[in-house]
Formats: structure tokens, C-alpha cells, sequence
């Protein structure tokens, strides 16, 4: 990347292989995340599918890839001790919860559920695992919240909200084991959608 | 799906809240009191791009000039949104009300110092712009915003008040959640959200502080509709 300075350099070092349209925006939502910071990240989901007046499936498939992506994390995590291995076990059995219940509700809806990417995540440690769960956790609660206005089904919404909040939890726990705030600011969405578009042109347009 | 539970509450006397609705000179004091901050001023610019106005401001400054437009229409006009959503804010409004006071009252008690107490003023500070940006909120849609409660919490020890606290967040966290899919407008429906992972953030926190688990509910966190809130909530609500 040519970038030189990344706002969260953790987020680039996370790759997924996939060519499903849930794929490819989850991938365009980390890079602009990487580069230009956690903040752009909702504001780029909700208009990536407003761009596309996206259904409610495509919302859910963008959820389940991120949801995979998530599970994988905490699966591949190795080297882990202690309360922070305890935590990654509960948080990981919870984000495969959240595939089993999003597959089911794409099913339900009559779509089909996006296939599995294949994402790597380096294995650096206790520190930088955390360090990583940190920002995959607050850019999963970022994700969510620029989505869930575009879906249609209350039913949806409800599952959405309840899976976001489930995030915004293992965000804050995973704040406080690394000596951060747990809840940075009071608005987790904080850019306007404009703010941010032009400076993630360059991912929408690949 | 519409909740008409606050508007079968008795009338009230005008409170605070209702002048500063409709008296923008008082509302400039009152914000300038608060320091609208940049994350307040975040979400005054989420919300009010709900009604079209504020897409170019950046600065706190300007949105603050913003939100004292138009004055809130008269109680007898009709709203022009869905009356549902001003019913839905103003209650999340009575919530955070309480909320505020709640941690007011917890950093006076002298009973928390350090990080603790640190942590403690953090969440009220949030608290208190949620109570700023939902009251603006509820004036946006043509309402007025609910009067605020006066409250009264028994603080005992350090780790009853703690408990206490997060028994309110993770209630608070419930019922943001349990009203997701009753607002009917997307601007104002992401504003909440932005507020309820805020909620849900804190709750995990204090749980964490309590030796609760910080996802007690599981993978899916459960909704509370105001039936369920409202009668927990009465107890710290004098009048």
C-alpha cells in the first residue's frame, strides 16, 4: 500500500480471500478503517449500500462475512493465558453463534448465505492479539451500525441489534484488558456520511 | 408496534428542559454550560442532519447556531414526524435523564477515587450529551422534550453503587435495543443505535467491575419494551 501512514495498521495486516459482494465491502470497510481510521468505517458501510439500495440478504451476508471473519480470529488465536484466553474462548464461541443465526436468517428470507472467506491474522502474541480484537470488535460494532438502518424486516433489525450490542460488549471488554477506555466517546457513529466518502473513493472505485 | 406508553403520564409543570425547548437564548447558555464537546457536537450533527440542515458543519460552534433555528413547534401542532418516533426519543430522554443524575450523584458521594472514579465521570459525561442530543432530538421532530425527573438514588458502599450501576446500563442497553425496530425514521434510528452500543459498552464495563459476565445474555443481547423499563426505573424518579 502506498499509504505510509496508517491510521490502524492492525487492520491491514488481516486479509480475506473471497469474491461475494459481502466480501468485497467488508474488505473496502477494513482498508478504509486501516487507513483512515475506525471512525470511517460506518459511514463507508452505510453508503456502499445505499449506493446499491441493498436488500436485506445482501445486509445479512455483509454480517455473516464479518461474523466469519470474527469467528476465525478468535479460533486462530494462539498463545493466549489467563483471563484473556478465557475471554477469547466465550467471545469466539458467541461470534460462531452469530454465523449459525445469520446463515439461518438469509436462509430464512429465501437468499443464500455468502461462503466463508478465507482470512489469515498474523499470530504476534498476547498483546497484539488483543491489540487486533480491539479494533476487529469496534469496527464490527461500526459496521453493524451503518447497516442496520438500511434493513427493511423488524424482524431483522431486532437480530441485527441484538448481535451489535453482543459486539459493542466484547469491544469494551477487550478496551479494558488493554487499558483503554471502554467506550471512547459517546456516539459510536461519529462522521457524517460526506465527510468520509471521498476519502474512501479509492476502495469503492477498485 | 406504537408505544403510547409516556403519553399516558399525568400532565406536567414545564420544566428546564421545556424553556431551554423554546427559549434560545437559554438553550445557548445551557449548551455552552455542557462545553459541547466534539463527540457532542458529532451527534447533534447526526441528528440533525435528520431534518436536512447541518450536511456542511464540522465544528461545534456552527451546529449549536444550527439547533436553534426553527423553534420547536407548539404543543398543539401536529408533528411532523410520525408521532411514534417523538414518543420513542422522549423516553430514551427520561432514561439518560436519569441516568446523568445518577453518576451526578455517584462522583458527589465521594465513596469512588482513581481509575474507578475516572471510569465513573466518563460514563456521565456520555450520559449527559445523550440527555443534550436527545432533548434537541424531540425539538427536531416538533415535540417537546420531556420535563426532567427529579431523582433520588440510595448510594451504600462502593460496591452496592457499582451493582447499581451496572444493573442501569445493562437496563439501559435493553431498552434502546427493545425500541430498535419501533422508530420509523433512519436518521433517527442510527442515532439511537450509535447511542445503544455507547449503553452496552458502559454496561459491559461495570459488569466487568462487578465479576458479571460482560455478555450475560449470551451471543444475543435481549430487548426490555418500556412495560419491562419503566417500573424499574420508577424507584429513582421523586416526581
Amino acid at each position: 500500500m502506498a499509504i505510509s501512514k496508517l491510521a490502524a495498521p492492525e487492520l491491514a495486516t488481516v486479509e480475506i480471500q473471497g469474491f461475494t459482494r459481502g466480501a468485497f465491502i467488508l474488505r473496502a470497510a477494513l482498508a478504509a478503517g486501516s487507513v483512515y481510521g475506525l471512525q470511517t468505517v460506518a459511514p463507508f458501510v452505510t453508503e456502499a449500500f445505499a449506493q446499491d439500495e441493498a436488500g436485506d440478504v445482501e445486509i445479512l451476508n455483509f454480517a455473516l462475512t464479518l461474523e466469519f471473519l470474527e469467528s476465525d480470529f478468535y479460533r486462530s488465536a494462539q498463545g493466549l493465558s489467563g483471563e484473556v484466553a478465557a475471554l477469547a474462548k466465550t467471545f469466539g464461541d458467541e461470534e460462531a453463534e452469530h454465523v449459525g443465526a445469520l446463515t439461518k436468517a438469509i436462509e430464512g428470507l429465501g437468499g443464500t448465505p455468502a461462503s466463508k472467506p478465507n482470512a489469515s491474522f498474523p499470530n504476534d502474541g498476547q498483546a497484539a492479539f488483543l491489540k487486533l480484537a480491539q479494533t476487529l470488535e469496534d469496527t464490527g460494532v461500526s459496521a453493524y451500525n451503518g447497516a442496520a438502518p438500511r434493513i427493511q424486516s423488524k424482524e431483522v433489525l431486532a437480530a441485527a441489534g441484538s448481535i451489535v450490542q453482543v459486539e459493542a460488549r466484547h469491544a469494551a471488554s477487550i478496551r479494558l484488558l488493554n487499558g483503554e477506555d471502554p467506550a471512547p466517546v459517546a456516539f459510536d457513529q461519529t462522521l457524517q456520511e460526506g465527510q468520509v466518502l471521498s476519502a474512501v473513493e479509492p476502495f469503492i472505485g477498485a | 408496534m406504537t408505544s403510547r406508553v409516556l403519553t399516558e403520564e399525568p400532565p406536567r409543570e414545564p420544566s428546564a428542559m421545556e424553556e431551554l425547548a423554546t427559549d434560545a437564548g437559554s438553550r445557548k447558555r445551557f449548551l455552552k454550560m455542557l462545553g459541547g464537546g466534539a463527540a457532542a457536537t458529532a451527534g447533534f450533527g447526526l441528528l440533525l442532519s435528520a431534518c436536512g440542515g447541518g450536511d456542511d458543519d464540522e465544528d461545534g460552534a456552527e451546529e449549536v447556531e444550527i439547533s436553534e433555528g426553527p423553534d420547536p413547534a407548539p404543543p398543539s401542532a401536529p408533528p411532523p414526524e410520525p408521532a411514534a418516533d417523538v414518543d420513542i426519543v422522549n423516553y430514551a430522554l427520561t432514561l439518560e435523564y436519569v441516568e446523568a443524575d445518577f453518576y451526578d450523584a455517584v462522583i458527589e458521594s465521594g465513596l469512588f477515587s482513581g481509575s474507578r472514579l475516572d471510569l465513573l465521570k466518563v460514563i456521565g459525561d456520555h450520559e449527559l450529551q445523550h440527555v443534550e442530543a436527545l432533548a434537541n432530538t424531540v425539538g427536531i421532530l416538533g415535540g417537546r422534550p420531556v420535563a426532567k425527573p427529579r431523582t433520588r438514588f440510595e448510594l451504600g458502599s462502593a460496591a452496592a453503587v457499582v451493582e447499581l450501576a451496572a444493573t442501569v446500563e445493562n437496563l439501559g442497553a435493553a431498552a434502546y435495543l427493545g425500541q430498535a425496530g419501533n422508530i420509523q425514521s433512519k436518521e433517527v434510528l442510527a442515532a439511537a443505535l450509535s447511542i445503544h452500543t455507547v449503553e452496552a459498552r458502559h454496561a459491559a464495563a461495570l459488569n466487568s467491575l462487578t465479576g458479571l459476565p460482560p455478555t450475560p445474555d449470551g451471543a444475543f443481547a435481549k430487548p426490555a419494551t418500556m412495560a419491562q423499563v419503566l417500573p424499574q426505573v420508577s424507584p429513582f424518579i421523586v416526581s
